[in-house]
């Protein structure tokens, strides 16, 4: 289980995230959705600390951390919870010196001091799981996006991490290439990992989030099941702004 | 003619010789070093406390707001008056060390900068420390763009180790000046002297390219990069 719990950020003057407190069940898929500039990056960010709070609790599983304005928190403990998560990139973000098998295995070699030879088996059975190990021995330079993320939903996996945050995930994809994408994420889901994501993609949030919450402005406007907050919103800026992505899906190739 | 190319042949295994045991180990040696000097420089610039940065910032300036020339005329004939006394080897190691770390720490500096943020996070978000991220993911990248620039540099100090001899040091440009006191042709021993370093430079030029091939085998990154 993930708890978020009153999570302020503020980036100098600028408070971009306003208490927002989201809890996450085990196996469930948790899509952020909202506005551009609304805060979802960096709520994403402050899960596994990539971004430090400026108040507020994170709980990932175990393993709990709390934070105050001008507290810093410490190395090991910064460790201790982002080990618990993995995360994927709008840009993919592989490392463009390592084939695909070596990125998804450099987590497990270099942090984890796996034996070089485990670490290949289970970053092959990874590369197999999203349909990837074809193409284990190729340089990140010569995939296309979809691929690409692929192998970067693989790598992401490949410490067993217990939430796998995704951030816009296919956004950066053409809408054939995002497809592949969603796919992959399509049968995580299935498998029960829990997973939260930050997304403008309907067709994705629609076909694998169990749970939605839109954010606006720093601030949680709504949340509640996928289905009735797609198909029922409560609060009229939700109707107003999922109006929009479903004009901008029509638009595209359909939801 | 003949008389040039026998004074030519006669003297060529002293300068080779001068080359070998001076030249040579002295830019090696002092590119090593400086290189060392250069990382850990632009490491404390970009990610060291103020005063530390500061501090290596006055350095750089200094090295390469006065001559090289100077710099070793201050080690070699001026630190004595302060109770440093050095041979002339170690003063112009430590000139050209110093020298070179000043310059390679800018291109580091600027090479590590280059490597997108999205990098570092990548590398933080399986789990890497600061170090495992700046030596597995990093580095790696940054060397192959700092590999033209740092070829420059090395190739400017195979013929700036030729100011050496200026402070005694019997390398392969003051072992011409000693035979052209004993044989008055300077022409043709600073052309042979000439010729040798731009040997040596073209050995360098070489390795680069080889170096070029090796790091560019995974391809169009910096494209694929932004
Ligand atoms: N490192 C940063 N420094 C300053 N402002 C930032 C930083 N990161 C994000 N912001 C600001 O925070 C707000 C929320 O951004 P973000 O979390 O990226 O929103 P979203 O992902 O929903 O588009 C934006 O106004 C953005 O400009
Ligand atoms: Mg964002």
């Amino acid at each position: 289980m993930i708890r978020l719990t009153n999570i302020e950020k503020r980036f100098g003057d600028l408070t971009v995230l306003k208490g927002v407190s989201v809890t996450v069940a085990e196996g469930r898929v948790t899509a952020l959705i909202g506005p551009s500039g609304g805060g979802k990056s960096t709520l994403l960010r402050c899960i596994n600390l990539l971004e430090i709070p400026t108040s507020g609790t994170v709980r990932i599983g175990e393993e709990e951390l709390s934070f105050q304005p001008g507290g810093k928190p410490g190395w090991r403990d910064i460790q201790r919870l982002r080990g618990q998560t993995g995360m994927v990139f709008q840009n993919f973000q592989l490392f463009p010196h390592r084939t695909a098998v070596e990125n998804v295995m450099e987590g497990l070699v270099t942090v984890q001091k796996w034996p070089a030879e485990k670490a290949r088996d289970r970053a092959m059975a990874l590369l197999r799981k999203v349909g990837m190990d074809h193409k284990a021995d190729a340089w990140p330079a010569t995939l296309s996006g979809g691929q690409q993320q692929r192998v970067a939903i693989a790598r992401a996996l490949a410490p067993s991490p217990r939430v796998l945050l995704c951030d816009e995930p296919t956004s950066a994809l053409d809408p054939e290439l995002s497809g592949e994408v969603v796919e992959v994420l399509g049968t995580l889901a299935a498998e029960g990992t829990t997973m939260v994501m930050a997304t403008h993609d309907l067709r994705l949030a629609s076909r694998i989030a169990h749970e939605v919450v839109f954010l606006d402005t720093g601030q949680v406007v709504e949340s509640g099941p996928s289905h009735t907050l797609f198909t029922h919103p409560a609060r009229e800026r939700t109707q107003r702004f999922i109006a929009t992505l479903t004009q901008q899906g029509q638009q595209g190739e359909g939801v | 003619m003949l008389h040039w190319l026998t004074l030519m042949a006669d003297s060529l295994p002293s300068l080779l010789w001068a080359a070998l045991v001076f030249t040579v180990p002295l830019t090696l040696a002092s590119f090593a070093l400086g290189l060392i000097v250069g990382l850990v420089a632009a490491v404390v610039r970009l990610f060291g406390p103020a005063p530390l940065a500061a501090i290596v910032r006055f350095y750089v300036w200094i090295i390469r707001g006065t001559p090289l020339l100077v710099q070793l005329f201050l080690i070699f004939y001026g630190l004595p008056s302060a109770g440093i006394v050095l041979d002339a080897f170690p003063a112009a190691l430590i000139g050209f060390t110093l020298n070179v770390g000043a310059y390679t720490s800018e291109i580091i500096r600027a090479v590590i900068g280059s490597v997108p943020k999205g990098q570092w996070e990548a590398a933080y978000s399986i789990g890497m420390s600061w170090s495992q991220a700046m030596r597995r993911t990093i580095l790696p990248q940054a060397a192959r763009v700092a590999v033209p620039p740092l070829s420059n540099s090395f190739i400017s100090l195979v013929k700036d180790t030729s100011l050496a001899a200026a402070i005694t040091v019997p390398e392969l440009f003051q072992a011409a000046q000693r035979i052209v006191a004993t044989t008055y042709e300077p022409l043709i021993l600073y052309v042979e002297a000439a010729l040798i370093y731009l040997a040596l430079s073209s050995v360098l030029s070489a390795l680069q390219v080889r170096l070029e091939k090796r790091l560019n085998q995974y391809g169009g990154f910096l494209e694929a990069k932004s």
